[in-house]
């Protein structure tokens, strides 16, 4: 399967170690710096699925776009595989919250993308675009346009259309955040399938507890703004993993500790226009989502 | 394959809840509908291809019935103000009747004349317009995407931008040494400005997450333009196109009926001098006839070209 995927040889599996140390990331303000990421340490090892979830606003979506080279760090250091992050490119995969299918490309022609650029001839970019398409069950829609897709299809031709090109790792940030609980149940399923047939590195943001631990190896909790690393949790749940994981008491553990782990911080996040306690006398069971989902 | 486990799991889960239908029900129960057989294959609504094809486009039908009796009225309350010659503080004595302006249309046609100067419009606008095009197109993309170009020239062109075309005619005239170059160059300058300012709205409004998703596959700063901005520009420079060839008649009927020697707009004017009433008409229908062709036609081409943008 894979020798279809224009991977470099040496076996996908040793690749995509995404390695952040000492990683800081300010905005410039008329007050001055205003800190966004502070002194954060994160690795994903190769094959590795590992999540990022905190409050909205804690600077996940900027850790993953410094991974994706579209923000530089003010201080530390982001490499893939060894060689620090410079810019975007083909390696890293990415697949946005918004979709950002090209509207002047059929669906064929979108997962081509990435092929074209490497200069590969029309013949094999449609072989391997084929290929990735039926996987994902999309091959009767190869010839679409993409306003002509569901939300859930579009999203899987962006999941696509990043591995079309072999990267190392994929990066994706709130890539289900737009589809209805069904569709992304189904879309995660779909996710996990080709991260086991492809072996590849995955970092995934999202502020949905149950999607991360459905899906991930690791967790990382960040704390509200400036982010940073509050926890690092295992989920040593087994695969393959169905929606029956959700009535399982391990999976129920997990969930509230981490709905605990993030209440704290929107709670923080929240500062001055709300606390704490005002919330607990009005006796709000929020059943793990977190307080700025439920307002 | 594993979703439909993992719904299998769920339902054998909740077994206890399910009860027949007639059953009574209890808080909490399922009650399973029997499932309905499949619906039949879409069969063809009556009638032949042809009459669905009539009920499909019924709209588009509507629309051309309409728009042809709307002319079929403004060419018949034409008649009766012309030939009743009606005085109603507006004069229509003069004014050649529609049965005048079809004889000396019959008349027009009947030498080369009248073709003529058709064609030195036409050829007058082909060649000004397609200069526009050239360099508006390009120069848009270019200022959309360089700032240090848009900061440069955009002062410029907004100061331009605002003179008629009529107002150029002058200074056309001393700048180019024959006449025929400087109606082409009004024209030109009538359809720059709609052009470009259509181009870089279209650049302005590029959606930069497309820009960076082009990044991460790969693509440098060359593929990023040819296949990013410039096809997501494209249906604003279309709409600029329209616009554009609109101005460029506008603007060539005011040269040619103060500068030209040939060319509908100096027909027009020259009847009006001849006391030739009807070919008035006549000419101001020719008008309206090609600039509507010619809008018709780059939309046309617009369609074709960005199928993504008018198929919705």
């Amino acid at each position: 399967m894979t020798a279809t995927f224009h991977a470099p040889p040496g076996g996908a599996a040793k690749r995509g170690l995404i390695e952040v140390s000492g990683f800081s990331l300010s905005y410039e303000t008329l007050d001055g710096a205003m800190p966004a990421v502070e002194d954060t340490d994160l690795v994903v090892r190769p094959g590795e699925f590992v999540s990022i979830i905190g409050p909205s606003g804690c600077g996940k979506s900027t850790l993953l776009n410094a991974v994706a080279g579209f923000l530089k760090p003010t201080a530390g250091r982001v490499t893939v595989d060894g060689e620090p992050v410079k810019g975007p490119g083909a390696d890293r995969g990415m697949v946005f919250q918004q979709y950002s299918l090209f509207p002047w490309k059929t669906v064929r022609e979108n997962v081509e993308f990435g092929l074209k650029m490497k200069g590969i001839s029309a013949d094999e970019r449609t072989r391997s675009a084929r290929t990735l398409l039926g996987l994902a069950g999309l091959s009767q829609f190869e010839d679409h346009y993409p306003d002509r897709l569901s939300g859930g299809m579009k999203q899987r031709v962006g999941i696509v259309r990043a591995l079309a090109t072999g990267p190392r790792v994929l990066l994706l940030d709130e890539p289900f955040g737009a589809l209805d609980a069904q569709t992304r149940q189904i879309m995660q399923q779909i996710l996990t399938n080709l991260w086991q047939r492809l072996e590849i590195s995955v970092l995934f943001v999202t502020h949905d507890i149950d999607e991360a631990i459905f899906l991930s190896d690791r967790i990382y909790v960040m704390t509200a703004r400036p982010g940073a690393i509050k926890a690092e949790v295992d989920v040593a749940l087994p695969r393959p993993r169905d929606a029956g994981l959700a009535l399982l008491p391990e999976f129920l553990a997990l969930r509230a500790e981490l709905a605990a782990l993030i209440r704290e911080e929107s709670l923080k996040a929240m500062g001055g226009e709300l606390n704490a306690d005002a919330l607990q006398g009005l006796a709000i069971n929020l059943h793990g989502a977190s307080i700025g989902d439920v307002i | 394959m594993k979703h439909s486990t993992a719904l299998a799991s769920v339902a054998v889960a909740s077994d206890r809840f399910i009860r027949e239908t007639g059953e009574p029900a209890r808080a909490g129960s399922v009650t399973l509908r029997p499932a309905r057989p499949a619906p039949a294959p879409a069969q063809p609504a009556g009638g032949s291809r042809w009459t669905r094809w009539l009920r499909l486009n019924r709209g588009l039908i509507r629309a051309g019935v309409l728009g042809l009796l709307s002319i079929a009225a403004f060419i018949a309350l034409w008649h009766v103000l012309t030939e009743n010659r009606l005085n109603i503080y507006v004069r229509f004595m003069n004014v050649p009747s529609p049965t005048q302006v079809l004889a000396s249309a019959e008349q027009a046609f009947s030498d080369g004349r009248f073709l003529n100067h058709i064609l030195i419009s036409c050829r007058r606008i082909l060649l000004g317009f397609s200069l526009a095009t050239v360099i508006a197109v390009p120069l848009g993309l270019l200022m959309g995407r360089y700032l240090l170009l848009r900061e440069l020239v955009f002062p410029v062109s907004e100061v331009l931008r605002p003179i008629p075309a009529i107002a150029w005619v002058p200074m056309s005239i001393m700048l180019w040494p024959t006449n025929e170059e400087s109606i082409v160059f009004i024209t030109f300058l009538g359809s720059l400005f709609p052009i470009l300012i259509n181009t870089l709205h279209g650049m302005a409004t590029v959606d930069e997450v497309l820009v960076r998703a082009a990044r991460c596959l790969g693509a440098r700063e060359a593929a990023t333009f040819r296949e990013v901005y410039f096809p997501a520009a494209l249906p604003q420079i279309f709409t600029g196109l329209t616009v554009g060839m609109g101005v460029a008649w506008v603007s060539l009927i005011a040269a040619e009926m103060i500068s030209g020697q040939f060319g509908i707009g100096y027909f027009t004017w020259e009847s009006y001098s001849l006391v030739q009433y009807s070919d008035i008409a006549l000419g101001m229908i020719c008008i309206g006839v090609l600039g509507l062709a010619s809008s018709l036609a780059i939309r046309a081409v617009g369609s074709l070209i960005t199928p993504w943008a008018t198929r919705r």
